[in-house]
């Protein structure tokens, strides 16, 4: 038993609460069996009394969606001067807004799907209708909608007639106030974790999406035997290593640190399209990164716990 | 879906679950969903959850109970501790008919068979009457439970009228004849008579009679599911059906909302050939109710002011169904309705035309107010424009708050149904509701 100490923040209050109480659960399992002291966190009202006087060795963020992925607990563990795993507050921040993210990558020359960002106000304000019709025309169909912030494909649709938008506008809306419409790519759906150690940020083999339905939406992530998945991915070497390269641009363009998550699709003409990243990615039993991590040849306790010592090593930075 | 280069399958593929091709038809709609995902959130103590039915325990004296129990296993632990008959214990069963006098039933203890919970009741009466494809009525909108055991198996739900006076005799009739003339007679009737569980309405009394005949003349069974009818708030009880038909009525009654919910227990009284059948089904599902739980029960009703306590829970009901009503009046948008309940737990509300309350949960999810949407209580996707409302568990304080969230929720809601007008395939309830206005 190792005398090091972490805490493992699970639940918080976003949509999202249920999968990262599964997470953490599961993290902190596979950290206790590498010898490591585990206690799992809610966030709630206590966490700032539990750390200023616990004072763990090093937290991990296991919350998913809103304050977790937001940079807001980030922020708070580095006003307290409290080492964590994973990225900082302002590279949270500008990860966790998709379109955003989206923007930046695009800018730096990477491929990304065409689409467009509008709030609920610009539907009400300019006429539902014809901003509908023009998004068709500039996206076409089938399109995604998407929240603009958060995971779990939580309100996200896969529209393939005019006459379903107004229905997923209004199901996607339910999640925030603002949407983010975006081409559908009938492509080969990846995966890719990036990990950090001495040498740099390096992809993990890409795991290969299979929904049954075609879609992968929350029912297909969380319940097993509804999606198949493939891990390494079933892609020739050139567009593994692509997809590969991807992941790494992201991760670095965004300055994240420690652990990412990049989901990106090998559309039919061999580009590969970045669609989103995650910094806090799921750790459940059908969760994506797992896989990746295991197809690596590692378990998952090993790499938290190095990424833990890393954590504690760099706590000056 | 194959991307250029991309290589055929190979062994590697996972699906996560390798008993994927041995699970019964039945398990095909058990799947993860994103609206049972967002009440992990509405446990927390920052959301207003008015969505679950859990009763008001801490009205129980619960410093005597905790010395009733200790006194149990120093006393009797060797029995408390032991299995027991699959029927339950005797004496339970005596004092069970003692309560059921109180709603006019007249029933030997013979005739009970405790159960664990009256879920477990309404799963051992659906397993006994129903084969895969027949056909069940119910109240539309009904108890979820009971659709969840009548969808374990594999029967199908007709729903039957309600307004504000309960289940409407002719719509009854008509849903058996046209059930049997697609030569489908249903198996039973399933109702909740008082205080409906969701729709807040209670069956009137000259009703009573006439679904019983309806029943009789049509040689449908009748389940009558009764949790809540000592929680008038009124202190008025209503004639069960049981007690004005003894052959063609399985009752089921339950010690949750009288007394306390997590030592499930309940029971059905059943004629005495159904009875056999429900004890053999007991039998093999549990060998016995919890020996222990029975004999707390059995003490309870033997040394406390059981009646008293259940005035205490009318009255902590009362305080909180006035203060949902007054919120909902103070708050609520125009073009909502609600039921407004004379007893039990629930009030059943309708948003206005285009609102859909499964849709909008995650919007009250984020602005810390739980409900449960109505879709839930109808086994034909009927009810997205309504909710059920729990006033039982929240202080009125907590309730005032939840519902002024609420409104606020329904007001955002309605601007985006201004914004992107009618949407289509959204399932429309109508007739199928009680009628609010006039409850």
């Amino acid at each position: 038993m190792s005398d090091r100490w972490v805490a493992v923040l699970a639940g918080g209050l976003s949509h999202e609460r249920e999968v990262s109480l599964r997470s953490g659960r599961r993290l902190s399992a596979a950290l206790r069996a590498t010898g490591l002291m585990v206690e799992e966190w809610d966030a709630d009202a206590s966490l700032l009394a539990r750390l200023r006087e616990q004072r763990p060795d090093a937290v991990v963020v296991a919350l998913h969606g809103g304050e977790g992925e937001n940079g807001s607990i980030q922020a708070v563990l580095e006003m307290l001067g409290v080492p964590f795993v994973g990225s900082d507050s302002r590279a949270c921040r500008r990860a966790w807004d998709k379109p955003s993210a989206k923007a930046e990558l695009a800018r730096a020359g990477l491929s990304t799907p065409d689409w467009v960002v509008l709030p609920h106000s610009t539907f009400r304000e300019l006429g539902a209708q014809a901003v509908l019709d023009a998004m068709v025309d500039r996206l076409g169909l089938p399109m995604v909608l998407k929240p603009d912030q958060g995971g779990s494909a939580l309100g996200a649709r896969v529209v393939r007639e005019a006459s379903e938008l107004p229905a997923a506008m209004v199901g996607c809306l339910a999640y925030g106030e603002t949407v983010l419409a975006e081409r559908f790519v009938d492509g080969v759906e990846v995966a890719v974790t990036v990990l950090e150690g001495s040498e740099g940020p390096e992809p993990l083999p890409a795991v290969e999406i299979v929904p049954d339905s075609g879609i992968y939406d929350y029912t297909a992530r969380y319940t097993a035997g509804l999606t198949e998945f493939h891990a390494p991915a079933r892609l020739d070497p050139t567009t593994a290593a692509a997809v590969g390269e991807l992941a790494v641009a992201a991760h670095r363009l965004l300055g994240l640190r420690d652990i990412s998550r990049t989901d990106a699709v090998v559309a039919p003409d061999g580009t590969v399209q970045f669609l989103e990243v995650n910094v806090s990615p799921g750790l459940t039993e059908t969760s994506l990164l797992p896989m990746a991590v295991e197809a690596s040849g590692r378990s998952l306790g090993d790499v938290f716990a190095a990424l833990v010592e890393r954590a504690v090593a760099h706590d000056t930075r | 879906m194959t991307a250029p280069g991309s290589q055929p399958a190979r062994q590697g593929a996972r699906s996560l679950d390798p008993h994927l091709r041995r699970y019964a038809r039945r398990t095909a709609g058990m799947t993860a969903s994103e609206i049972r995902a967002l009440f992990a959130v509405a446990s927390r103590p920052e959301v207003v959850s008015l969505a679950g039915g859990m009763p008001h325990l801490a009205a129980l004296p619960l410093e005597s109970l905790s010395a009733e129990v200790g006194q149990l296993i120093a006393s009797d632990g060797l029995v408390a501790l032991q299995y027991g008959s699959a029927q339950g214990v005797p004496e339970l069963r005596e004092q069970i008919c003692e309560i059921m006098a109180l709603e006019g039933i007249s029933a030997h203890p013979d005739d009970v068979v405790v159960t664990v919970g009256s879920q477990m009741a309404l799963d051992m009466v659906t397993r006994i009457f129903c084969d895969p494809g027949d056909v069940v009525l119910a109240e539309g909108p009904s108890y979820v439970g009971a659709l969840g055991s009548f969808a374990a198996y594999q029967a199908n739900v007709v729903h039957v009228t309600m307004d504000d006076a309960g289940l409407v005799p002719e719509a009854l009739r008509e849903a058996i004849v046209t059930a049997v003339e697609r030569g489908q007679r249903p198996k039973f009737l399933y109702t909740i008579p008082n205080f409906h569980n969701p729709a807040g309405v209670t069956l009137a009394a000259e009703r009573r009679a006439e679904i019983l005949d309806i029943c009789a003349e049509h040689e449908v069974l009748v389940i009558e599911d009764n949790p809540y009818g000592l929680l008038g708030f009124d202190g008025q009880t209503y004639p069960a059906l049981r007690s004005m038909d003894a052959d063609n009525v399985v009752y089921l009654g339950s010690f949750s909302k009288t007394f306390a919910s997590g030592l499930r227990v309940g029971w059905a009284l059943a004629p005495h050939a159904v009875r056999e059948k429900l004890v053999l089904a007991a039998e093999s599902a549990t060998l016995c109710p919890p020996t222990f739980n029975q004999l707390v029960v059995s003490r309870y009703l033997s040394t406390h002011d059981w009646k008293g306590q259940i005035k205490t829970y009318r009255e902590a009901y009362r305080e909180r169904r006035d203060a949902m009503l007054g919120a909902l009046e103070q708050h609520m948008p125009p073009g909502c309705t609600w039921t407004r309940p004379t007893g039990g737990f629930y009030v059943w509300l309708t948003a206005p035309e285009g609102v859909d309350t499964k849709a909008m949960l995650p919007r009250a999810i984020t602005q810390r107010v739980a409900y449960a949407s109505g879709t839930g209580f109808y086994a034909d996707r009927l009810g997205s424009r309504q909710m059920r409302l729990s006033y039982c568990y929240p202080t009125p304080e907590r309730i005032r708050e939840g519902v002024r969230r609420l409104a606020n929720v329904l007001e955002d809601e309605l601007e985006l149904y201004r914004t992107f007008g009618s949407v289509p395939g959204r399932e429309v309830s109508g007739p199928q509701a009680p009628s609010p206005d006039t409850a």
